[in-house]
């Protein structure tokens, strides 16, 4: 059994902050982040991009980054979107939704992006 | 119209209860019960008996019975089918006529179906297979206080099933230490604790204390980790009123959710405490202490998902469902049933999963289906093939018996979970996978790898004791 390892998390620590579905694994590949697009697309839901401030992302409304991608179903131009996001706000984190209009819920979230917490 | 004539005695139940030729009406309640009769006594009659005793009959003839419109209201016995494999007994369907039943009351639904006509003579054994409720009931019903999607707004996940992790040991305990536990495990990565169900208002810790320190610990992990977290405060009491007093407490401090023993605090005060739910913004667990004395037998007794359709109907937003592949396991096929009836809102007759009959649920919000118990994290590539993301994945012992404590143990289910998560998304077989996707994953989290030394070789192999009726091949 290895030695115990100290669980680094701090109040003190902005970096401690995670932001849900898949903030605990390391940050998503270019490769990877497609692959999360077209699961969105295969799924029928309406891609969106949404960024903020790392100090503030408990809130439950995050800036619009233009308006939801309804309908759209080309991998490349949802990318596109949520580089330009990106590259437009640099320091914030960016998060791609998958809005399912059925369920009228986010059919998933996750940052794709991850801002500058320092 | 005839006129019928007053004749006391006894008579056959088939000749008022047995209507083969009955046209079942889109608003009567429907059940199925699987018939063990005693010796000499024939199916038809047997299935005419429950029916009476079930609705409006008694043992003889009453002169009441010509006061009122009998045809209208009485129950009747419409179909029988065999058991697969088992001559023993058979399946009885009986109708019901809605004006049987107060609107929004499960528990008038059930002192009915499960009342008297279960120690009934002339049947050796009964169990109520499965229920369906009209949608005309359905909608007289409040329903799961907030439901899958509306807690998913409140809780802010999205694409993946909420982690959950009940604080052992779960007696003895003082509040502060127990306040630690909780805070250990949310910081670690876990959306959501769980007050365990034994846990009411003990000498080694009064509710009140357990409420105070259990907030502190929800608090301070959300303002560190930036998400949001709870606790199901078990509000499960001795009277209704003290049930009350200590969900009013919980909304004072700020808690997202609370917690009910649906089975053992009755459907009154579950109906209630769901309604009490809805109108102060708090969501509902629901535990099911009991329900194992109730669903087990084979041959008596009232089946899960029939159990999970009074609960639907009753409020709540999690139940425990069973897990399949843990320490409780349960046939895979009638778990997906009951998991579907629990968030689904329309599900299928299919008697492949056990499900005797169409469900509409209408707009009623659906209910987390709860995995827990004996589960860990190579257990995570099944749950996530089996449950999909509308779950709550709980992890007792697989998060407080990380050898490096509960932070890393919390740590290691998140990680395994998003893990499997992104491998499903890409379209990866996980269940076939799960050891590549785990070991991979590991090589970012110590806390994973260890978690994965520990618990390798933990099976569970017990073969489940209610299996599904189907043939011997």
């Amino acid at each position: 059994m290895s030695e115990m390892i100290d669980y680094k998390s701090r109040l003190s620590d902005p970096a401690s902050r995670k932001f849900e579905t898949f903030s605990y694994l390391p940050a998503l590949s270019e490769e990877q982040i497609r692959k999360q697009v077209e699961y969105i697309v295969s799924k029928g839901w309406n891609p969106a991009v949404e960024h903020t401030e790392p100090e503030y992302l408990m809130s439950n409304y995050w800036y619009m980054w233009k308006l939801p991608m309804f309908g759209e179903t080309d991998v490349d131009r949802i990318l596109a979107e949520a580089e330009a996001c990106h590259k437009a706000n640099p320091n914030n984190h960016v998060r791609l939704i998958g809005y399912d209009n059925f369920s009228q819920s986010q059919g998933t979230a996750m940052v794709i992006y991850r801002g500058k917490t320092v | 119209m005839a006129v019928k004539t007053y004749s006391a005695g006894v008579k056959e139940y088939r000749q008022t209860y047995w209507e083969p030729d009955y046209n079942v009406q889109d608003t009567d309640i429907l059940a199925c019960f699987k018939i063990t009769p005693q010796p000499g006594v024939d199916r038809e009659e047997a299935a005419a008996a429950v029916a009476a005793e079930s609705s409006t009959g008694t043992w003889t003839t009453v002169w009441t019975d010509l006061l009122t419109d009998l045809d209208y209201y009485k129950g009747r016995a419409y179909h029988i089918e065999d058991v697969p494999g088992d001559d023993t007994c058979f399946y009885a369907f009986i109708a019901y006529p809605i004006d049987l039943f107060e609107e929004g009351s499960v528990v008038n639904v059930f002192t009915s179906l499960v009342g008297n006509v279960f120690g009934f003579k002339a049947i050796r054994a009964l169990r109520l297979e499965d229920v369906r409720f009209p949608i005309a009931f359905v909608k007289t019903c409040g329903g799961p206080p907030y439901g899958i999607q509306a807690e998913r707004d409140k809780l802010n996940k999205y694409g993946r099933a909420l982690l959950g992790c009940t604080i052992k040991p779960k007696l003895g305990l003082s509040a502060k230490n127990y306040g630690r536990a909780v805070y250990e495990c949310l910081r670690g990565g876990l959306d959501l604790t769980k007050d365990d169900e034994n846990i009411n208002s003990q000498p080694f810790m009064r509710w009140r204390q357990r409420f105070e320190f259990v907030m502190e610990a929800i608090h301070k992990a959300e303002r560190e980790t930036g998400e949001r977290k709870g606790h199901y405060l078990n509000v499960t009491a001795p009277t209704p009123e003290e049930m009350y007093k200590r969900a009013e407490f919980a909304k004072e401090l700020g808690a997202p959710i609370i917690m009910h023993d649906f089975l053992t605090g009755g459907f009154t005060a579950n109906t209630g405490l769901a309604n009490w739910c809805r109108n102060n913004g708090m969501l509902l667990h629901i535990h099911r202490a009991m329900h194992a004395v109730l669903d087990r037998n084979p041959h008596h007794g009232i089946h899960f998902r029939v159990l999970a359709k009074a609960l639907r109907l009753s409020g709540g937003d999690h139940l425990h469902s069973g897990t399949v592949v843990g320490k409780l396991e349960g046939d895979r096929e009638a778990t997906l049933g009951w998991i579907d009836i629990m968030r689904e809102s329309f599900i299928k007759e299919d008697r492949s999963r056990g499900i005797f009959f169409d469900q509409d649920w209408g707009s009623m919000p659906g209910v987390f289906p709860v995995a827990s118990g004996g589960i860990h994290v190579w257990h995570m590539p099944a749950l996530v093939a089996i449950f999909g993301d509308d779950a709550c994945l709980q992890f007792g012992g697989g998060t407080l018996g990380h050898p490096w404590g509960n932070a890393a143990g919390a740590a290691a289910n998140r990680v395994a979970l998003e893990a499997c998560v992104e491998a499903r998304n890409e379209g990866i077989p996980i269940e076939k996978e799960g050891k590549a996707i785990l070991t991979q994953a590991a090589k970012h989290s110590p806390e994973l790898k260890i978690a994965m030394e520990t618990w390798k070789e933990i099976k569970f192999e017990f073969d489940t004791v209610d299996k599904l009726d189907v043939a011997h091949k």
